[in-house]
């Protein structure tokens, strides 16, 4: 068990599965030659040449129909957009054709591709390049989206995603790429599906996505020391939900907070008090908090982007919230 | 052109050099933050082109290299730098910062950060003018890689069959972050590619200013006068990173001392030396006089201006004052149930 980035993860994880399969190929722009904005792709066009780590041009929405296309024909395609702002630019492909393919022939074409996309605010990047968008892509029904939190995910679940034979949406963070955690050495796939506690407890549910889980994990750190347990619940895939690990532990503490970096309108949040009052309304002992960022563009100025963003403070306000201790 | 304009136009581009070479400086003391690319080595065409333009009047739009076209159309260099800062008196108001820079008094219609975004919005500006039966014209500056996107096909055919009043700019400069141009590119000469769509173009060298405004000339009287848009290519270089992150691994030095040899700024300067337009003590004193313009006033301007306030988070975001007759609620009697 070796500790690594999550860049040298979703590394390791192309290179084992462009070494398994030669259908795998990878697409993108600057991930050959430069290899790659996140180094996720780098040293591979050294090692599997040009014709399997593709150099493209910033055409997103072809690239990604080439990829479709590619992947009806057999094709296991890897595609990195820089940046979930820039996957805008696919949405045609990938939300009229690679959701769509299986459904309208009849089951009888599939298109088994990978996008993996950033989808995080970093630092002051500004309104077009910190739209997050998860909730957009988890509304498409033809799409798997999974949002690895740590190295071992973003390792095992990219593993998976490459065997799967659905268009699998990877949601990465810009600001987790150089995040470290353990990952087995021997060869590990990770379920696209299924929520996981990260952490359990009794007092109150935290539920997270992606980065938000460490806002979840920073919270629970203090609340622990105010005496209150709280489970982190990491939901892991945003499409499909899991609804019954979010319904056992919300039966277990009886108050829910949840915690998006999106704006909270038709979000994550949203969905999820949903699921929870459909799946279980009479175990909740108070009403559920959205923690989420503020429903505006995302602005330049540091201080007002902080404010902008939620963080683990304002996760631990939501809780004592919900535990009724404020 | 008399030897007062020649003097001022060299000042500019010494002062669109230092102003972004001191932007790096304030990026890597952190007053600056997020992605800030530079144009140092492209000045000559923001500063040719828009020299020819009615700047002020014409509209302008580019990508997110875009604090040299925002300055040369107009907008003050304090608010462009305290924009970087992000500060309350910017450009944007500090919501916007390096790659979003906006001066609607100037007609500078913003930098934008996806690619290719600008070429539609810049024929619907050109559409407006058309509409309005002004003489004004659009005018759009973006990179080669730009031209890679749809958006590049898809309004070059509009623009020419409806004839717009807008001119491209296709700033040439080889490269699309660390992608070279014929990795990425079929036809690597940009002019020629707008002929699938009728639009006139022409290709030129884009570190002389002299050539720059020679070509630039010709081109926005061809579309001012209503024959339609037109295509320029310039051929540059950028002499730093793509971004402040981008270490230029992917060019040879040797290509990089070429393209450094034919600065623009050196090209002009030698240029007025020779024709005795004036010296280089005359050329010493302007590059000191500028550094103390950006470090007294511009920098000062934007390091001493106050940051947004907080509690305004959610201004912008729609009008502020909207009319309530057309925003509501219903009154009481409205409802018709
Ligand atoms: C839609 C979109 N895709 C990708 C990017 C990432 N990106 C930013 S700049 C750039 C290269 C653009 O090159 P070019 O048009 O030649 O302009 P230059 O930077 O050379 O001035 C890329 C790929 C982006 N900002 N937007
Ligand atoms: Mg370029």
């Amino acid at each position: 068990m070796a500790e690594i980035a999550y860049w040298e993860a979703i590394r390791r994880a192309h290179d084992e599965e462009l070494a398994h399969d030669r259908m795998v190929i990878a697409m993108g722009e600057d991930i050959g030659v430069a290899g790659g904005t996140y180094k996720a792709t780098s040293g591979l066009y050294q090692k599997y040449g040009a014709d399997r780590i593709i150099d493209t041009p910033i055409s997103e929405n072809s690239y990604t129909g080439i990829g479709i296309g590619a992947s009806m024909a057999g094709m296991r395609p890897i595609i990195e957009i820089m940046s979930i702002n820039f996957a805008l630019l696919a949405l045609d492909t990938l939300i009229n054709a690679a959701a769509k393919i299986r459904y309208m022939s009849g089951g009888r074409a599939s298109c088994p591709i990978v996008m993996r996309t950033p989808g995080g605010t970093a630092h002051q990047l500004a309104a077009q390049h910190s739209a997050r968008l998860a909730r957009m892509f988890m509304s498409t029904p033809g799409l798997r989206v999974v949002t690895p939190r740590g190295p071992l995910d973003a390792y095992g679940m990219l593993k998976s995603a490459v065997r799967c034979n659905d268009p699998v949406i990877i949601i990465e963070h810009e600001s987790m790429y150089n995040m470290r955690g353990e990952v087995p050495d021997e060869e590990t796939f990770r379920p696209l599906e299924g929520a996981e506690i990260v952490r359990a407890g009794t007092d109150v549910t935290l539920i997270g996505y992606n980065y938000s889980v460490h806002l979840c994990l920073a919270a629970a750190d203090k609340l622990a020391a105010m005496g209150v347990a709280a489970e982190v619940l990491d939901l892991r895939a945003l499409r499909p939900i899991d609804r019954d690990t979010i319904r056992r532990s919300v039966e277990k503490t009886h108050k829910v907070v949840i915690a998006e970096e999106d704006e909270a309108t038709v979000g994550v949040g949203a969905e999820i008090i949903s699921v929870i009052i459909e799946e279980c309304f009479f175990a909740l002992d108070a009403q559920p908090v959205r923690v989420h960022a503020a429903d505006v563009p995302v602005p330049y100025n540091r201080q007002m982007e902080k404010a902008a963003i939620p963080n683990a403070d304002d996760v631990l306000a939501a809780a004592l919230k919900v535990l009724g201790r404020v | 052109m008399n030897a007062s304009d020649q003097k001022r136009l060299l000042r500019e581009m010494i002062f669109y050099r230092r102003f972004e070479e001191r932007s790096f400086e304030a990026y890597m003391e952190r007053k600056i933050g997020g992605f800030l690319h530079l144009y140092s080595g492209q000045e000559a065409i923001a500063t040719g082109v828009l020299e020819r333009a009615h700047c002020g009047s014409d509209y302008v739009i580019t990508g997110y290299r875009d604090h040299v076209h925002a300055l040369k159309a107009g907008a003050p260099a304090r608010e462009v730098m305290a924009e970087l800062y992000g500060k309350e008196t910017g450009s944007s108001r500090g919501r916007g910062g390096s790659m979003h820079i906006f001066d609607p008094t100037v007609n500078f219609m913003g930098g934008y950060a996806l690619v290719g975004q600008p070429f539609p919005l810049a024929a619907g500006l050109a559409l407006a003018c058309k509409h309005k039966g002004t003489d004004q014209i659009a005018i759009c500056f973006l990179g080669d890689g730009a031209n890679n996107q749809g958006t590049f096909h898809e309004t070059m055919n509009m623009a020419s069959v409806w004839k717009l009043p807008v001119l491209f700019v296709c700033e040439n400069n080889l490269y699309a972050i660390g992608t070279r141009i014929d990795r990425s590119t079929a036809v690597t000469d940009q002019y020629k590619r707008v002929a699938a769509y009728n639009i006139p173009s022409s290709q030129h060298d884009g570190q002389d200013i002299d050539i720059v405004m020679a070509a630039a000339t010709d081109a926005i009287a061809h579309v001012r006068s209503g024959k339609g848009p037109y295509f320029i290519e310039f051929l540059t270089y950028r002499q730093r990173g793509h971004s402040m992150s981008d270490s230029n691994a992917y060019r040879s030095k040797e290509e990089e001392r070429l393209w450094m040899e034919r600065d623009p700024l050196k090209i002009y300067g030698d240029r007025l030396k020779k024709a005795k337009v004036l010296t280089e003590k005359d050329i010493a004193a302007m590059e000191k006089s500028v550094l103390e313009e950006i470090e007294n006033d511009i920098v000062r301007f934007a390091e001493e201006s106050p940051d947004p306030r907080v509690e305004d988070l959610n201004k912008y975001c729609l009008d502020d004052q909207p009319d309530p007759r057309w925003i509501g609620p219903l009154a009481q009697g409205e409802h018709h149930g």
